[in-house]
């Protein structure tokens, strides 16, 4: 079973990879159609694909187990089957490109009445989106019951480790939400073939209760793309801080929060679409309550760096950059919270850059933190730090030039997926795609790194950063049952004292 | 929270279940979607639900809400009876499942392609001139109705192979949580139908 995890941790990393090649689209080099179902094609797979399954399935089925103590997730079988729908959603959404009459142009949110009227080949993307979604309801039940069922003896819920927390939330917030969202896009299969009236207005049906169905999904989808990141950061943190963490219970109840909180705030992404003031305002507030909890988080990180004894590390710069981009993100999305703000910064690139530094920012510095993490741990083997933190230095300014200027471009009037502009908005975009190419060499030194390693590195240890959870107790790759004997735990996770 | 035994063998029914259980609790979600949808048209076009709704023909929801109600019964005992050791009669009693889902299917037909042939549809000529509230019911009807005959039809198969598993004793007096829980399955799929029943046929 465990080669299979380890085989699909590496799939589910190349495939990440790839679908990074697809990114920068030239703003100079194709028409409309193209540019629309570019952005397409790159919403669907980094959500559907990549950012919402990466963390948990990459490293949760890999660490959660040996991080809790066990030798397995509760159900092996079940999660290959989730790999396998995984698999086949993903070839049913990629297969749209392909196949039929043209690339899907929607975006990847599908929004009525647009998504059964346009002439492209949305069939097999909304399908790939539905089938994807049984995938990560599997992964969900499958964590929820390893971790009430199988923690090492002496494991309470609070000495368990920050990273499984942080799943247990998302596994939560999967199991609740994603069948809300496969049911709606079900509708828009049953629209677009039998020609049923959900969301069509000719037929009766209503756009707008799409989109709240639509958002009641897919606004929780972003905290269970971000809640295992912070689980991620505050694994790294304390290890490299050589420190217990800071207000451990404050980041659990602060993550149980976001989970929960999270579910009622979907209307933030539709201010502008004529709902209730009463709405509008109790939309605003809720969203003002959920950055409390991030923030929370946030003061506990930098706090646990207080007067502690800092081992710079690759991973742990990694987790500083998370850090600024995170905050930048955070607090642009204060701005979009706000009811007039949004109204005047609505579908501008500025929200573009607010999603991208949370998403891509938090979510994607985190996972490649998670990568230097663990890497030791998953191949046996070290990889170059150098290469490792030069292509970090590359990433880190290329991010920054390829999406500070987006926000400036919001603020000043640029629409959001349009593929040409007004000669105004030059200057900024020209900063803004050169910074694109910079992200992307980057990206390039730090894979070709991370790859090259897994033959010519350096044999890895059991317990190169010196952390003290129990996946650094067993030998590095972990054995087939990761435990030969299984641990009796006494201690709090992050004891350095 | 703190006492909580581990389990090191690999064989866990306390987690299967409560695996299962989530599982049912999305399901539960996967419907609500739909039924958040009913409730908000039937909201917007209350007359023509009402209209439509005296369409159905309660009879046969009634025999089928009969047919399922019996078919919940016959797999609990089922699972009590495999516990009491009565191999044979377990498997009576599930084969009395299925042949009833397989009725409620037999009813479904003749009730849908009775529709059908009244030109009652989606996309169809007649269903076109009706109001939208009726294009919207229909619509509904023939979703809700028709996921729910899918989930009939994934529980079938399910009880199947169960039953299987009962006549090579895989699945024993002292082992039987996979029974237990296609019956856990099965209740649910039972369960929704409840709530169809009425939305559809009842309330007109």
């Amino acid at each position: 079973m465990y080669s299979i995890l380890v085989f699909f941790s590496v799939a589910a990393t190349l495939g990440l990879l790839m679908k990074l090649e697809l990114i920068a689209p030239g703003k100079t080099i194709m028409g409309a159609q193209t540019y629309n179902s570019f952005f397409t094609l790159h919403g669907i797979t980094m959500i559907f694909l990549i950012v919402v399954p990466g963390l948990p399935a990459v490293f949760g089925n890999f660490f959660l187990p040996l991080m809790i103590g066990a030798k397995d997730v509760a159900f092996p079988k079940l999660n290959l089957v989730s790999w396998w729908i995984y698999i086949i959603g993903a070839f049913i959404a990629l297969s749209s490109q392909f196949f039929g009459d043209g690339a899907p142009d929607t975006g990847w949110t599908f929004y009525a009445p647009y998504s059964f009227r346009t002439g492209t080949n949305m069939l097999p993307a909304v399908t790939g989106a539905f089938v994807l979604g049984f995938s990560s309801i599997a992964t969900g039940i499958n964590f929820i019951v390893t971790m009430h069922r199988m923690r090492a003896p002496g494991m309470s819920w609070m000495k368990m480790p920050l990273f499984p927390w942080a799943l247990y939330g998302t596994s939560w917030i999967q199991v609740l939400a994603t069948p809300i969202v496969g049911v709606t896009l079900l509708m828009v299969v049953l629209e677009r073939t039998l020609q049923i009236g959900f969301f069509d207005p000719s037929l009766g049906g209503d756009p707008i209760l799409y989109q709240h169905l639509f958002w009641i999904y897919s606004h929780p989808a972003v905290y269970i793309m971000i809640l295992p990141a912070m689980g991620v950061i505050s694994e790294i943190i304390p290890t490299f801080a050589r420190k217990t963490i800071f207000g451990y219970t404050a980041i659990v109840v602060s993550t149980l929060a976001i989970a929960f909180v999270g579910y009622f705030v979907w209307g933030h992404h539709m201010f502008t679409s004529g709902m209730s003031g009463v709405a509008l305002y109790t939309f605003s507030i809720l969203t003002f309550l959920v950055a409390i909890p991030s923030a929370i988080k946030i003061f506990n990180w930098v706090a646990t760096l207080h007067k502690a004894s800092i081992d710079l590390q690759t991973p742990f710069l990694w987790a500083l950059c998370f850090l600024f981009v995170f905050m930048i993100g955070g607090l642009s999305g204060m701005v979009l919270g706000a009811l007039s703000a949004n109204v005047h910064l609505h579908d501008t690139a500025f929200v573009v850059a607010h999603f991208h530094y949370i998403v891509f920012g938090g979510t994607g510095f985190a996972f490649f933190g998670a990568i230097h993490y663990w890497y030791p741990k998953m191949f046996g083997r070290m990889y170059k730090k150098s290469w490792a933190n030069i292509g970090l230095a590359i990433f880190f300014t290329g991010f920054n030039t390829l999406y500070l200027p987006m926000f400036f471009l919001g603020m000043t009037g640029m629409p959001r997926r349009y593929f040409d502009y007004v000669d105004r908005f030059h200057g900024p975009n020209i900063i803004s795609s050169l910074g694109a190419m910079l992200m992307i060499s980057g990206l390039i030194i730090i894979i070709t790194n991370l790859v090259r390693s897994t033959r010519y590195g350096v044999r890895a240890e059991a317990d190169p950063w010196k952390g003290k959870t129990l996946e650094w107790t067993v030998a590095s790759p972990p054995s087939l049952e990761n435990f030969d004997e299984i641990p009796v735990v006494t201690q709090h996770p992050y004891n350095y004292d | 929270m703190i006492d909580h035994s581990h389990i090191d063998e690999h064989r866990d029914d306390e987690g299967a279940k409560t695996g299962m259980w989530i599982f049912i609790f999305t399901e539960l979600l996967l419907f609500g979607g739909l039924f958040i949808v009913y409730s908000v048209y039937r909201y917007l076009n209350p007359l023509a639900f009402h209209m439509a709704a005296e369409e159905l023909d309660v009879w046969l929801g009634t025999l089928n809400t009969v047919i399922l109600l019996v078919s919940s019964m016959t797999i609990a005992m089922a699972v009590t009876s495999i516990q009491l050791r009565n191999k044979r009669l377990t498997l009576i009693l599930m084969g009395i499942t299925v042949f009833l889902a397989l009725l409620f299917m037999v009813n479904k037909y003749f009730e849908w392609t009775g529709k059908i042939s009244h030109g009652i549809f989606p996309g169809s000529e007649i269903l076109h001139q009706s109001s939208q509230g009726e294009i919207l019911f229909f619509g509904l009807y023939y979703a809700m109705t028709g996921l729910h005959a899918l989930h009939i039809v994934v529980g079938v198969a399910f009880i199947a192979y169960v039953m299987r598993l009962v006549k090579i004793d895989d699945v024993k007096h002292d082992d039987f949580v996979i029974l237990e829980n296609s019956a856990l399955y099965w209740h649910l799929v039972d369960l929704i139908w409840i709530f169809l029943f009425p939305l559809f046929y009842l309330i007109t």
